[in-house]
Parts: structure tokens; C-alpha cells; sequence
């Protein structure tokens, strides 16, 4: 903290559940204004703005269909890959529009990674799981790269696990524990922005709260937005909330206030599981 | 607290929560009986409403843990949220001053007892007064607990300031009959302890019309509540009163 640190900061830093329930957010890490997206005819997004506040974690909640994964693959311009899907609206990072056209999709993939459902490692060893992403983007010496590859695995809480067979498939870890390597693999190049799209729906209990921790310790470095089913997730790791309906924001606010006392019906409806 | 949203999807969540509504408008109901029995008590001397209102006091608790008992199993198999979080958290805190007024009740039907031994030289118009407007108090907000009835609530939450303000002329008065004849002052000190008491149970009302209002609207009830018990700054002098 830094010195001009306020009493009230003060306050909102005795623990995390103080801090969430404190109800500040951080300015913007990207600003979204007006986005529209669609799959061809289908409209699937409809002028959504939401900001992103800088290192904490936004959680996205809605029934399947609403766009939260959608809008998640907007961030990062997964779509780029398909023909016939386009957003148009802005996303602001650093006051650059990441869905303009002329953007290196290559280096933004760099500053926005994304980790999925499903584990998705390469049926390559651990070690090159995590070095495969860094050498795309920058030339590292063996020492230089051997830090990095205890660096990320260490923050995603996997070192301790696989420190002494780095050199063995990663196929042959636990799902929970692959799923800590693709969040390695993510933060391997250094990202600003973090994804993650259910990341925790394919494991167990008790690999879902290794990762939940995981997401805790890494808003300290990175701003993170989830997509999850999961509400009481949600309500766990997220700083700020945005549940979402058949393509439109519904509402948005601090994870506290959506779960203690969502101003719109249909948010209540949906988290008390009124729904439909 | 009834609901405008639509049912649960999980019935027998829906249904849990209902029950949890009926075992707060039953214990209201007895609570309710049992502060009218209590005054009745004191102010018409009869034994039998005194000891009626003492025999509710074990039915009151074994509800308030019945209701206890049922919200932290709501809470570890539902984890409900937004208003079924307010509902369930709120209710815990009701019942809980449900039962603190169901104890003054047994201690004003208890002073009662005693009371009724004393041929009394003042008339007790004051307490009257006073437990009418502490039971209509309690009776609003009961029924608003039942109909989620915030208006009723606020009503409540207002009027409390009326009840301190008779609270205080009563303790002056009690005072005074104190310093008139060494003979009133045990059951004037019982009076003051059974004014004070119904005092408590018209502040507990106000806590229950806090919680209604912020279960049912997400929001606390804002604003200092007008506080009208002056009775510890009170001085009675002799020859003054």
C-alpha cells in the first residue's frame, strides 16, 4: 500500500472478505462501451458496457445462452478464427480499441490469456507446456526460460507438485492439476488480463478450491474476468459480478450487493433459482 | 414475510421456506398472547393471565430453537441467496427478539404476583396507556413480519418514541409516590421494573421492524431512530415532583 493509503483503505484491507465486501472498485484495467457482437445474422451480444476493474476479479453469471462466454471471446478475439462472426462497439485497453481492425491479434492474445473448461494441455512434457507459449513471444536464454517455467508454475501453486518430473508428459497429470498447468501456460507470458471460461466445472472439490485460491493470490497481479455456473463461485472469487441475459447486461455491481441485494428482478430471480 | 417473486424451482426449498414463515407467525402469535396476558396481569390483578403468561415462556423458546435449528440447516444444504439469504438470516434475528420479549412478558406476569399483594393509593392510568401502545406496537409488526409490510414497519419504527415518552412521566410519577410514602416504594420499584420492561419489549419491536425492512428491501432502515428514554438523566427532587 501506498503511502497516502487512506483509513478507509486501511479498513478494506484487514482480509479478502473485507476487502470484497468493501464494495471498492479498482479504475478499469479495459472498458467496454456499446459492444455488439454476432454470429452471423444472430445477434449475440447487445450493446454491452462493462468496465474491468485493474487486478481484481469480475465474475460473469447467466444461464446458458446469455453471452458470458461470448463476451469472453470477444476479449481475447477468438471469433477472429470464424467467418461471419464480427463485434463492433469498442474495447478499451489503454485506450487502444483491441476489436479494431490493424490490432496484432498475436501480441493481444499475449496480454489477454485465456484458460478454458476442459484442461487443454499439449501432449508435449510439462516444461514445454509452459515454454512452447513464451517462445513465440520472446527469446529467452535456458537459465532465463528455466525461471520462467518455475515462475508460472510456482504462482499457479503446481511446482511443489511437479518440480521433479518436469520432464514427463503432462498428459499423465490429475484433471485438476492440468488444469493448474494451462493457468501456468497462461501466465507464463506474462499477461495483463486473465480468461477463464468455467475453469473449474471438469474438477473436483477440492481441485476447485485450489484453483478459487489460485485465482485470490493472482488478482494481486492480474486482472481476471471467469465465466462460471457456479454462483456460489461467483460469490467466492469475485470482486465485482455481472450476470447477463439472452445477449443484454442485466446488471452489474460488487459481488456483495448482487448476492445480498440485486436491484433487478430477474437477477433475483436467477441467483434465488426462481428462474423461468 | 411473504414473497412476490415467483416459486422456487426447487419445490421443497419453497416449501421449507414457508415453513420457516409459519413457525415466526406462530411464535408471534404466542408472544403477542403472552405480553396481553402479562399486562393483563398488572392492571386487572388477575393471577390466572399471570400465570398463563409465565406457562407460554417454555413454548416461546422451544420455538426460538426450533427456528434456530432449522436456519443453519437452511443455510448448509441451500446456501440461498439475495432475499431467501435476508429471509433465513433475518428470521434467526427475529425470533430472537421475539424470545427476549417473551421473557420480559413472564417477568412483568412474575412482578404481577407481587404487585397484587398492595392495595395501591395512585391509579395505574399511565401503564395502561403505556402497554396499550406497547401491544398495538407489537401486534403491527407481527402482522407486518406476516404480510411483509414495510409501511407497517416504518409505522412501528416511529412510534416507539411515544412509548419512551410515557416511560419517562411514569418514572417521574413512580418517583414521586416514592418520596410521598416509604410504603409505595416496593411496589412503585416493581411498577418501574414492569414499565421498563414493556419499554424493552417496544424496543425490540423496533429492532424486528429494522430487520423486516432491510430483508424485504435489500437496504437498512436509515436514519437515528428518535430515542426517547430520558429516564437516565431523570432527577425527581422532593417538594419539586
Amino acid at each position: 500500500m501506498s503511502a497516502t493509503t487512506s483509513a478507509t483503505d486501511e479498513k478494506a484491507n484487514v482480509g479478502p472478505m473485507t476487502a470484497r465486501s468493501s464494495a471498492a472498485l479498482n479504475a478499469p484495467r479495459i472498458a467496454i462501451k456499446g459492444l455488439d457482437f454476432y454470429y452471423g445474422a444472430n445477434k449475440a451480444l447487445k450493446s454491452i458496457s462493462l468496465d474491468l476493474p485493474d487486478k481484481q476479479v469480475t465474475g460473469m453469471i447467466g444461464p446458458s445462452g446469455c453471452g458470458k462466454s461470448t463476451l469472453l471471446r470477444v476479449l481475447n478475439r477468438m471469433y477472429d478464427l470464424y467467418p461471419g462472426q464480427r463485434a463492433t462497439g469498442e474495447v478499451l485497453m489503454d485506450d487502444n480499441n483491441i476489436i479494431a481492425s490493424g490490432v496484432d491479434v498475436n501480441q493481444l492474445r499475449s496480454r489477454i490469456g485465456m484458460v478454458f473448461q476442459k484442461p487443454t494441455p499439449f501432449p508435449l512434457s510439462i516444461y514445454d507446456n509452459i515454454s512452447f507459449g513464451v517462445n513465440l513471444h520472446e527469446r529467452l536464454s535456458k537459465s532465463a526460460m528455466d525461471e520462467r517455467v518455475e515462475w508460472s508454475l510456482s504462482r499457479a501453486a503446481l511446482w511443489d507438485e511437479v518440480k521433479d518430473r518436469l520432464n514427463t508428459s503432462a498428459t499423465g497429470l490429475s484433471g485438476g492439476q492440468q488444469q493448474r498447468l494451462c493457468i501456468a501456460r497462461t501466465i507464463a507470458t506474462r499477461p495483463e488480463v486473465i480468461l477463464l471460461d468455467e475453469p473449474t466445472s471438469a474438477l473436483d472439490p477440492i481441485s476447485t478450491l485450489k484453483i478459487e485460491e489460485l485465482i485470490d493470490e493472482l488478482k494481486t497481479e492480474f486482472t481476471i474476468a471467469i465465466v462460471t455456473h457456479n454462483m456460489q463461485q461467483a460469490a467466492r472469487c469475485a470482486d465485482q459480478v455481472a450476470f447477463f441475459f439472452l445477449g443484454e447486461l442485466i446488471e452489474v455491481g460488487t459481488a456483495t450487493q448482487i448476492f445480498t441485494a440485486p436491484r433487478q428482478k430477474r437477477t433475483q430471480e436467477y441467483i434465488t433459482g426462481r428462474f423461468g | 414475510m411473504a414473497s412476490d417473486t415467483a416459486a422456487h424451482i426447487v419445490k421443497s426449498f419453497e416449501l421449507e421456506l414457508n415453513r420457516l414463515r409459519t413457525l415466526i407467525s406462530e411464535m408471534g402469535g404466542l408472544v403477542e398472547s403472552q405480553v396481553a396476558l402479562a399486562c393483563q396481569a398488572v392492571l386487572q390483578k388477575t393471577d390466572d393471565a399471570a400465570a398463563r403468561a409465565m406457562e407460554t415462556d417454555p413454548k416461546v423458546d422451544a420455538l426460538e430453537r426450533e427456528v434456530e435449528q432449522f436456519v443453519i440447516r437452511l443455510l448448509a444444504l441451500r446456501q440461498p441467496m439475495a432475499e431467501d439469504l435476508r429471509l433465513i438470516v433475518a428470521s434467526l434475528k427475529i425470533t430472537g427478539d421475539l424470545e427476549r420479549i417473551g421473557d420480559y412478558a413472564a417477568n412483568v406476569a412474575k412482578r404481577s404476583l407481587v404487585l397484587g399483594q398492595y392495595q395501591l393509593p395512585f391509579s395505574l392510568t399511565g401503564l395502561g396507556h403505556m402497554s396499550r401502545l406497547v401491544q398495538e406496537n407489537l401486534k403491527t409488526i407481527i402482522d407486518a413480519v406476516g404480510d411483509s409490510d414495510i409501511d407497517k414497519a416504518v409505522e412501528v419504527w416511529r412510534s416507539d418514541e411515544s412509548v419512551d415518552e410515557i416511560y419517562n412521566a411514569l418514572f417521574r410519577e413512580l418517583v414521586t409516590y416514592m418520596m410521598e410514602d416509604p410504603r409505595n416504594i416496593t411496589p412503585c420499584t416493581h411498577l418501574l421494573f414492569i414499565a421498563k420492561n414493556l419499554e424493552r419489549i417496544g424496543d425490540h419491536a423496533t429492532n424486528v421492524a429494522e430487520t423486516l425492512y432491510y430483508a424485504v428491501t435489500g437496504t437498512p432502515l436509515e436514519g437515528a431512530r428518535p430515542k426517547g428514554d430520558m429516564s437516565p438523566y431523570a432527577v425527581v427532587q422532593p417538594g419539586r415532583g
